[in-house]
């Protein structure tokens, strides 16, 4: 097992729901990147889980900043170590809405210009802080408190928005995924310029689902093959491990949609829209990695 | 070094001479040869700075942001909507308690579209912590952006300060510019709550009603510092660089029985107007008020006032008519002149204050008197 370091840099005691994943994946990631970090943080979950005044659970600098303003804090701090001459990592830890909606121009803009640095979004598919709210990233039926009778439309693909960038290092994670998420973040941080790193991040009390389910959960869309763990270097695809198997085999995915609260109004139909979705979103993968796109 | 240049031109200048580490900027017309000026030195290494050529006034402001925390000189250039674009961060930079110097060509907003001069865009900016100076000539230009860096940078400031002049009739006008090594009167920046890997701090988190405040009231009781401060550094930079400046620059004003209250380049055309007056035998004088934020305590008592506004404030009026009256107890006969570039001659004002009356409300071009 690659070591990871038993140091902490999110510290006990946060703000975080029960069964939060994004606050183990911000674990795993400080602990990959080390204390010669600097975490950028817009509006989103992690404003409240590193915790209130005069108190912090966070142990490396966290700069907190505007809603949309994240990517470009970062190109900021970034071009400042360089002309200090330092190697801080610069990581941005961004929810989807801040992600994929109001922080869009910034993030296209800090990575059209070549910024060195590492933008992580975790993705709980909804403005969680708020009390989950559709986003952007929300799929196709999932109720949310602005989408009471299930969202019309489908998830925005951020990931092909990113890609566009052609960025020299882009990954997808999950949080029931820890190791392969370190790992992810290690290499990203051993590469020069900007990189991307997009979690799918399962959240109890949006999902509605009990807290104790928070892994599972993310196995489940890893293994449905809702969600697919890659990464993409150089341009050069790799489908990782846990998705490959679930490629060759997916679980129902009944499986994942029935646990979660969100999806009771799912219809037939929109469930056959999902799964003509996820296999269209498999199938470019694959072709890709096999260099028939 | 004795040059010609325009007022853009005298900006980047001192922007030079001061070597910030980051400089962030968006186009925007009439600011643009700012930026455009300091990309060129940049380009042929006569600037040592991290250029960062963002996709917007926002992300202008939050790049410097980041980079201020980190503990760099920093500097960026906007006008009009780009400053209402950065709006949010502009709150957030003094906030940070970031010493972020920034150039602001003085231009109306939208709609329709005029690029001309107004003092609207920089006056909308009135509460967010900035200080703020109005510069009247290109040499003015250069030395209040060169003393930006010192007042923001002080340790009992740490605020961010916005240097203001006026679209075309000054940024694109040409006039002599003195520009010269400042030397040690601007030192290497430190700030002291520059980020620090080894002494981890998180900034800005949630922060609740039992402490809020205290972050506001430190705000404002560094701005009242900031007199002090801003008249320590003018007076230093006259003893070691000859040109003298203070919170207005006032044009026989001593024997005056009537004062003409301006900012910018219409303060210039003030002093013009008081000569013209002199003439007819009125005894009349111009305070061309410099600094903005922190407002000055003018010297009015005895006199008539009046005041021009190149701004206006709907539903209440001229915003410098107004915080004379509330600051000195004057009564103002407020004159509304200048709006998107309009043209304002000294014979104009010579006329404003031959008709005043204390008081009232007057829209140039518009009516005769409200």
């Amino acid at each position: 097992m690659t070591a990871i370091p038993k140091e902490e840099y999110l510290l006990k005691c946060t703000s975080a729901c029960a069964g939060c994943s994004s606050s183990l994946c911000l674990r795993y990631i400080t602990k990959a990147a080390g204390p010669d970090t600097v975490l950028v943080v817009p509006a989103c979950c992690t404003s409240v889980i590193q915790g209130m005044y005069p108190n912090t659970a966070m142990d490396i600098p966290v700069y907190n900043i505007a809603f949309a303003a994240a990517a470009a804090c970062a190109s900021g701090l970034s071009n400042a170590f360089r002309a200090l001459r330092r190697e801080t990592n610069v990581i941005v830890y961004a929810g989807d809405g801040g992600t994929v909606d109001i922080g869009i121009q910034a993030l296209s803009g800090a990575f059209e210009r070549g910024t060195d640095f590492l933008y992580i979004c975790y993705d709980n598919e909804a403005y969680g802080n708020t009390g989950m709210q559709r986003s952007g990233a929300t799929p196709l039926g999932a109720r949310t408190t602005t989408t009471p009778g299930g969202k019309p439309t489908t998830k925005k693909d951020l990931d092909r928005i990113v890609e566009a960038h052609d960025p020299p290092y882009m990954a997808t994670a999950c949080s029931a995924y820890p190791l392969d998420l370190f790992k992810k973040v290690k290499k990203a941080l051993s590469i020069r310029g900007p990189k991307f790193i997009h979690i799918l991040a399962p959240c109890p009390p949006g999902w509605r689902y009990s807290a104790e389910k928070t892994i599972e959960m993310g196995k489940l869309a890893v293994k449905t093959g809702t969600w697919v763990l890659y990464e993409r270097e150089y341009g050069n695809l790799t489908i990782n491990g846990p998705s490959k198997a679930a490629i060759r085999k997916p679980a129902p995915l009944e499986d994942y949609i029935k646990g979660q609260g969100r999806f009771k109004g799912v219809t037939p139909a929109m469930l056959e829209q999902m799964r003509q979705q996820m296999q269209a979103n498999i199938t470019r993968l694959v072709r890709e990695e096999e260099g028939i796109c | 070094m004795l040059t010609i240049a325009t007022g853009n031109k005298a900006v980047a200048a001192a922007v030079k001479a001061a070597k910030p580490g980051v400089i962030a900027a968006y186009p925007i017309t009439p600011q643009t040869e700012i930026v455009e000026q300091i990309a060129e030195y940049v380009t042929a290494g006569a600037l040592a700075s991290e250029y960062i050529p963002v996709e917007s006034e926002h992300s202008a402001m939050a790049a410097c942001i980041g980079a201020s925390a980190a503990g760099v000189r920093t500097f960026t250039a906007t006008s009009s909507h780009g400053l209402l674009y950065m709006h949010e961060m502009v709150h957030w930079a003094a906030g940070a308690r970031l010493p972020i110097v920034m150039a602001n060509v003085n231009r109306a907003l939208g709609p329709g579209w005029n690029v001309w001069a107004e003092h609207t865009d920089a006056f909308s900016q009135r509460d967010t912590g900035w200080l703020q100076v109005f510069v009247s000539t290109v040499q003015e230009a250069y030395d209040a952006t060169l003393m930006a860096f010192r007042i923001a940078e002080h340790e009992n400031v740490l605020l961010p300060v916005m240097v203001n002049l006026d679209g075309f009739t000054l940024s694109h006008i040409t006039q002599s510019l003195e520009a010269f090594d400042p030397g040690d009167f601007i030192p290497p920046v430190r700030i002291p709550h520059a980020i620090d890997v080894e002494n981890p701090c998180v900034y800005g988190p949630l922060t609740g009603p039992a402490d809020y405040f205290r972050f506001r009231w430190d705000i404002e009781r560094s701005m009242r510092d900031s007199v002090g401060v801003i008249a320590d550094v003018e007076r230093e930079f006259a003893e070691r660089f000859g040109r003298s400046y203070g919170p207005t620059e006032d044009y026989r004003c001593e024997d005056a029985e009537v004062v003409v209250v301006a900012m910018g380049t219409l303060g210039k055309e003030a002093e013009v107007a008081v000569d013209l007056l002199r003439q007819e035998g009125v005894a009349a004088g111009s305070m061309r008020l410099r600094w903005f934020r922190p407002f000055p305590k003018l010297d009015l008592a005895g006199r008539d006032v009046v005041v021009i506004d190149r701004d206006y404030s709907f539903g209440f009026g001229g915003v410098v008519a107004h915080s004379i009256r509330s600051t000195t107890g004057a009564e103002p006969y407020s004159v509304i002149a200048g709006l998107g570039g309009q043209e304002v001659t000294h014979e104009d004002i010579a006329g404003f204050v031959k008709t005043r009356q204390s008081g009232k409300e007057f829209w140039f071009g518009v009516n005769d008197r409200v």
